[in-house]
């Protein structure tokens, strides 16, 4: 269904945590490495044994202040950690250390660019502190449920916009662009599998020209972009269907499920979700400094949208193509690399990065930083389409030769014989033999088919394997075909 | 302010308590006593006064480094627990 | 008689080889064990890991080396965790759990060279004013066993005062250790807040919490305090700043000292014969050269309803990890989830810790927050502001540390106000994370009546100094039940 033209309007907001990439937990100093067996890295602060303290990580917060700053957000020079409370088994102390009313980042913002091109300002509230909890096994156990506390501690950022997003597309594309600046900061690995980047969508819908919310639902907790825009989409004509048919929303908490397509309300974890929020005794204010959150400052990378626009203006490329390329900092660190080895040709290196490259890649599930096609070998191979030794077509062949064997194209050129025709004469030579075996066509063409040019071009590139050098070709062709 | 019983059994339901039928009244009655007693602050002039948090005021929140200084010590961990497979703490199975 | 040496004169004699550790321990524990029916001070006795640990002491010792406790027996409260020995908080919750741990205060004792002798029995969860909540029975007062000996820390105060031990460290949270070092004759310290680490520390009221100890004289807590205190880059509350050497602050005169009696404790509330008790003590100050003078501090009588929110909201989130899960007691057969949290929480702990948790809870809930917690928050700050107005005035404040001498067992159980308001007098300098002390001043009777000393953050060394010289000046710190001399 869509919502605008029946009238309603979509509103909704996403929190966002991100498990942030340190090497150790918020408050203590057990590993928070990714797929340790249950409980190897689950210390006794972590189980929230009788009688330990947290003690907090400086690279948790440094990364925090980095997050602020990147968003152009305020950053709490006093921030207060705060104790929500609620029983589960994954929140050993029963209650989960987070901030409250004093987050250390507040009022931030973000450009999305949306599908048509256009740029979306997305406001983000405030982005807080907090640990992570355990995680419950449910499956086979028996009657039992399984508790591993290794998650327990590890340090996360929570992302909170406002209820900026007025379509599920706008929502995919806001989490994109948080994906992406994370990875960027490195203060995420954004691993949506492994459960890095998490992310919770308030759903809510009112009649168009409306300004009061509606009541909102949210979905919880789901990790990939494809469910994002999904989970929304069906809950939003879940929601309309309900007003419509004169039942009421009801705030509550939903799960997407994938299999089924649709949110399910929650048999509730928190049934009385009064979280009792105090300022946590054990822990006191945290206080930046001047000199602190400058020196972060100092070491933040080259943010997504400033690089796309360098890329635009220093290499000529569409916002749409800078775009792409600095969807990762990997990415564009390659592209770069590619382009100051064959610096006068930075639109052929985009497209050979965003074209075959990426397919390439694709198709083996691999990451650019894989080592597969180092950069300096793509740059050699556009190095020889850019000094006419083979044409773009021939090109191809030599990049799948590449890929499959590992070898250099210049090794690939000479040992297939594939160097592109560029002397006059033999391509004159060609394009004889071939007007000389096509009398019928050439007649035609000569009568006024112009169209008959493309097979002439087919038949010459056959009979010279694809090499001849395609401008001459068609410059010489021009001259010679109208007799 | 007497508190009802139906605010005792919500107060031990969200501290996970289970008290004996015959018990909630002898809980209604001391707590309502202990809330009464805590009552009188109402007439203390506390405005413009922050709340006291911590009773050294000017201390800061100290940083350490991000270092793995733990070791899986679970076996041993593990050595107090009621109920445990394969590493993991069960419980009776819980239904999301 | 060993006994009857004072923990300076025991770790001395087994520098100067005048009996073995071995010797020390050996003696110790009889008396104990001899004790435990009658008193029940003890909740474990390690016997032989402090047999163990003597000949070790021993050993060192012969060689010409060993801390400054070196071979000295102490015992713990059984809210420290002691690595590889049952640690309980007096509690069902706890009744199984081994810690794998030790406190830092615990630490830091067997690096002095002491040697712990057991866990000390206490109010369940530190929740008490006279050891009666324990899963483990009551305490009983050495100088008179039909009668309390006060609480939290009722086993380590039972303890130092028959003689069981020299030393036994404690917690103070509403005056845990002053409360039942007066009602037993004895002398206890709870530092500034900050000043001895939290860690491993089973908490009750994170921002009130502080680790002391139980003696028989200031010189002896002068010389304890000095081996707990310090930084511990394990409690985020632990305060960075350098240990002073408190047994050499102990002689200083008190000429010109300042001392100011706490207007508001002079009340209906105290007992008058306490009343003349200290009021004797303060004229043996004087004598001393001190000057003595009156100062108001208004805001001090609410120190009891605001630690009333603010001590069970602490507890009540600080609690919430003993569900039955990882440790601690667990119900039989729990049906589901819930069932399991309920009855191993409603199983494990007794109806003060349900009382304080329920109160606790109650206080913190959504409509109530502003009212209670936030509340109690700002007169706490109005009775800190007291205290600093003062000691602007005075070096140091005094006063009864308790309303009564002790009271009989059962006496003050029926209504928990009435037992809360034992503490009347202990709460302000917790609320204030004041370092306090009480010493005894005199009996009521055959009851010992306590002298509190109270002073501004760090002046662990003047409270101690004035309470040193105080002893040197009178006997009522050597003075033991005859029962346990």
């Amino acid at each position: 269904m869509n919502a605008t033209a029946s009238g309603w309007e979509t509103v909704i907001g996403l929190e966002i945590h991100a498990q942030l990439a340190t090497r150790s937990k918020i408050f203590s100093g057990a590993a928070t490495a990714y797929g340790a067996p249950p409980n190897a890295q689950a210390s006794l602060v972590d189980l929230g044994y009788p009688g330990v303290l947290p003690v907090l990580n400086r690279e948790a917060v440094r990364m925090a202040v980095r997050f602020g700053l990147a968003i152009g957000a305020r950053i709490a020079r006093q921030s207060v950690f705060a104790r929500k409370n609620y029983f589960y088994p994954d929140l050993p102390k029963g209650y989960q250390i987070s901030q409250y009313e004093l987050p250390i980042v507040a009022q931030g913002a973000l450009d999305v660019v949306l599908d048509d091109g256009s740029i979306k300002r997305v406001g983000i509230t405030r982005a807080h502190l907090e640990e992570d909890a355990g995680k419950s096994l449910h499956e086979g156990l028996g009657a039992f449920t399984g508790v591993d506390l290794n998650r327990a501690g590890t340090p996360l950022i929570e992302i909170v916009s406002e209820p900026d997003m007025r379509s599920a597309k706008e929502a995919v594309a806001y989490m994109k662009k948080v994906h992406t600046l994370v990875r960027y900061l490195e203060i995420c690995d954004g691993n949506m599998q492994e459960g890095s980047f998490r992310c919770d969508a308030n759903v809510s819908v009112r009649p168009k020209g409306s300004d009061r919310l509606g009541t909102r639902a949210e979905i919880k907790n789901i990790n990939s972009f494809r469910y994002v825009e999904k989970a929304i989409q069906y809950e939003v004509a879940r929601q309309i269907e309900l007003i419509e048919s004169g039942g009421k929303v009801v705030q509550e908490t939903r799960l997407y499920d994938p299999d089924k397509g649709e949110t399910r309300s929650m048999r509730t974890k928190e049934e009385a979700n009064d979280y009792r929020y105090f300022p946590d005794p054990d822990l006191l204010p945290l206080a930046l400094d001047e000199a602190f959150i400058e020196e972060v400052r100092a070491g933040l990378p080259e943010l997504p949208d400033e690089k796309a626009a360098r890329f635009s203006s220093q290499y000529g490329l569409s916002a749409y193509d800078a775009g792409v390329l600095t969807a990762s900092r990997e990415l564009a660190d390659y592209y770069e690399e590619v382009v100051r080895a064959v610096p006068r040709e930075p639109k052929l290196a985009a497209n050979w990065v965003m074209g075959e490259l990426a397919a390439a890649l694709n198709k083996e599930n691999l990451e650019v930083g894989s080592g597969r096609m180092p950069a300096a070998r793509l740059a050699s191979l556009l190095a020889r389409i850019a000094d006419q030794t083979i044409s773009g077509k021939i090109a191809k062949e030599v990049f799948e030769a590449m890929w499959a064997g590992g070898e250099s194209a210049d090794v690939i050129i000479e040992s297939k014989g594939l160097k592109q025709i560029t002397d006059t004469g033999a391509i004159e030579r060609a394009i004889e033999e071939v007007m000389a075996k096509n009398p019928g066509q050439l007649a035609d063409y000569r009568a006024g088919k112009d169209k008959l040019f493309g097979f002439f071009v087919g038949q010459v590139m056959k009979a010279t394997q694809g090499k001849a050098n395609p401008a001459q070709l068609n410059e010489l062709l021009r001259k010679k075909l109208p007799g | 302010m007497a508190l009802t019983r139906a605010q005792i059994e919500s107060i031990a339901q969200l501290a996970r308590l289970e008290l004996e039928p015959a018990e909630i009244p002898v809980y209604q009655e001391s707590l309502s006593r202990i809330i009464d007693l805590v009552g009188e602050l109402d007439r203390a002039d506390t405005a413009g006064v922050t709340p006291m948090a911590h009773p050294l005021p000017g201390l800061r929140q100290r940083l350490r480094a991000d270092e793995v200084t733990e070791q899986d010590r679970h076996e041993l961990y593990q050595a107090n627990a009621p109920q445990v497979a394969a590493g993991l703490y069960l419980v009776p199975k819980v239904i999301e | 008689m060993v006994h009857r040496n004072s923990l300076t004169e025991l770790a001395a004699g087994l520098r100067a080889k005048t009996f073995s550790s071995v010797e020390l321990v050996r003696a110790f524990l009889q008396r104990i064990e001899a004790a435990q029916p009658v008193l029940n001070a003890f909740i474990s006795i390690t016997a032989e890991q402090a047999l163990a640990a003597a000949a070790a002491a021993d050993r060192e010792l012969a060689a010409g080396r060993g801390g400054p406790l070196a071979g000295v027996p102490i015992a713990h409260k059984d809210l420290f965790c002691t690595a590889g020995v049952r640690t309980t908080c007096g509690s069902r919750m706890l009744d199984n759990f081994v810690s794998p741990y030790d406190a830092t205060v615990v630490a830091k004792l067997k690096a002095a060279g002491a040697i712990n002798l057991g866990k000390l029995n206490m109010d369940e969860f530190a929740m008490g004013s006279s050891n009666e909540t324990s899963w483990f029975g009551p305490v009983r007062n050495p100088w008179n066993t039909d009668f309390v000996p006060g609480g939290s820390s009722g086993g380590s105060a039972a303890a130092v005062a028959a003689r069981l031990i020299p030393a036994a460290t404690a917690t103070d949270t509403g005056g845990s250790i002053r409360q039942p070092a007066a009602l037993c004759g004895i002398t206890g310290i709870k530092p500034t807040y900050g000043r001895v680490s939290r860690y491993g520390m089973i908490a009750f009221a994170s921002s009130l919490d502080q680790g002391g100890v139980l003696t028989t004289s200031a010189a002896d807590a002068a010389l304890m305090l000095r081996e707990m205190a310090g930084f511990d880059a394990n409690d985020s509350t632990s305060v960075d700043a350098p240990v002073p050497d408190y047994v050499a602050e102990l002689d200083a005169p008190l000429a010109g000292v300042r001392i100011g009696l706490i207007k508001e404790f002079v009340d209906e509330g105290l007992d008058r014969e306490n009343e003349l008790r200290i009021r004797d003590a303060l004229k043996v100050l004087e004598r001393l050269g001190a000057s003595l003078r009156e100062v108001s501090l208004p805001n001090l009588p609410r120190s009891v309803p605001v630690y009333y929110v603010v001590a069970p909201a602490e507890c009540s989130s600080n609690l919430a990890r003993y569900d039955g899960v990882r440790f601690g007691h667990r119900c039989q057969e729990p049906r589901d989830l819930q069932d399991l949290y309920r009855r191993s929480r409603g199983e494990g702990f007794g109806a003060e810790v349900k009382r304080r948790v329920m109160t606790g809870t109650y206080v913190l809930s959504a409509g109530y927050y502003d009212a209670y917690y936030l509340k109690a928050q700002r007169v706490r700050q109005l009775i800190a502001a007291d205290f600093k107005r003062a000691f602007g005035e005075v070096d140091v404040l005094v006063g009864p540390t308790s309303p009564t001498a002790a009271f009989r067992l059962g006496a003050k159980t029926a209504d928990p106000i009435t037992m809360y308001l034992n503490d009347i007098y202990t709460i302000g300098a917790n609320l204030a994370g004041l370092p306090a002390l009480s010493v005894p001043c005199g009996f009521v009777g055959d009851l010992p009546v306590g002298l509190q000393v109270v002073g501004p953050h760090f002046a662990e060394g003047r409270i101690l100094n004035v309470a040193h010289r105080y002893q040197r000046e009178t006997d009522w710190h050597r003075r033991s039940p005859e029962r346990f001399a």
